[in-house]
């Protein structure tokens, strides 16, 4: 299936869900509504012409407090059929809730968790949500835009080092 | 023996007992493992048989107790920081630490952007010996122990500190 034929397939499936599709070189994606995003996963995931049995990815991007918006990215492939979609859901920057699609893909569990350790996003539904590489007591969400580092770390102190001048 | 035989009365030798403890020491620094990146890759290259770090005595330890020497070798993260510090207070007196490369000395490559790496591992233990490099080459990490062996031989264990 081609990606105006998948899109076509979910528009008639679940109408005013999918918000947005672009099919222009280097951004095809699908942009769902968030509330929406744990049905059209299962269905993208059993329905026999479509079938991604594999989440490749799953990213978190933050566009910056200008545009006050984060997103999730979604890589799905199909196995059996050999095609794939990229999926976008778009949020606020604070107090961002994505349905879980742990329980749908597996592999979810630790892009989640990934995803919640280095931006926030709160993923509802996850069964064990917690940070996955940085310490669990670690404060703020280093690849947010306006991330700032904290000043002690369990009474170590993390310098200041201001970005050097070049000569001109 | 040759030069050392039949040269004493009664198999006595007079000397200060520092200077013995010194010798001990310095010639028997085994190091605890400490492989935490690319580092410890020339670190294991110099434990085995072409550079040879067994001939200084050192000998590779997985225990914190049963270590001198902490080679930290490799960019030492916050979370790990914490882990560092106690793995050296298991160490067993007297200790000595390491410093190998430049994320391990200062924090190297993630200086300015790495929020999540310590600026130097001498932030949160003492540190004896830097070796730079990015990764030091084998001949670094021996020099760097040359080094630590001359500071053992000269620490004084038993005598007075001058006031």
């Amino acid at each position: 299936m081609t990606r105006q034929e998948i899109y076509d397939r979910l528009l008639a499936q679940f109408g005013e869900s999918v918000v947005a599709f672009s099919n222009e070189p280097f951004t095809q994606f699908i942009v769902i509504d968030t509330p929406a995003w744990y049905h059209i996963a299962q269905y993208l995931k059993t329905d026999p012409d479509l079938y991604f049995d594999s989440l490749m990815c799953v990213t978190g991007m933050d566009l910056g407090p200008k545009k006050e918006s984060m997103e999730v990215v979604y890589d799905l492939f199909s196995m059996r059929h050999r095609h794939k979609i990229t999926i976008k859901v778009v949020g606020p920057r604070e107090d961002f809730h994505v349905p879980s699609v742990e329980s749908i893909w597996r592999v979810a569990d630790w892009h989640e968790r990934e995803v919640y350790d280095m931006f926030g996003i709160l993923f509802d539904g996850h069964r064990h949500l917690k940070r996955l590489l940085l310490p669990e007591d670690w404060e703020g969400y280093p690849l947010r835009k306006d991330y700032q580092v904290q000043e002690y770390y369990h009474g170590i102190r993390v310098p200041k080092i201001k970005p050097k001048k070049l000569a001109p | 023996m040759g030069l050392l035989e039949h040269k004493f009365n009664d198999n006595l030798v007079v000397g200060k007992i520092d200077n013995l403890i010194g010798w001990a020491r310095s010639n028997s620094p085994w190091y605890f493992q400490f492989g935490l990146a690319c580092c410890a890759i020339e670190m294991m290259s110099t434990a085995a048989s072409r550079y040879d770090f067994d001939r200084f005595g050192a000998m590779p330890r997985s225990s914190p107790r049963q270590a001198d020497v902490m080679i930290v070798a490799g960019t030492v993260t916050m979370k790990m920081g914490l882990r560092v510090r106690r793995l050296w207070e298991q160490m067993a007196d007297p200790k000595y630490v390491l410093s190998m490369g430049s994320c391990a000395s200062s924090g190297g490559p993630y200086w300015q952007h790495g929020y999540h790496v310590l600026k130097g591992v001498d932030l949160v233990v003492p540190v004896d010996v830097y070796v730079p490099g990015c990764p030091p080459r084998p001949e670094a990490l021996l020099e760097g122990l040359m080094k630590l062996q001359e500071k053992m031989k000269k620490e004084k264990t038993l005598a007075k500190l001058a006031e």
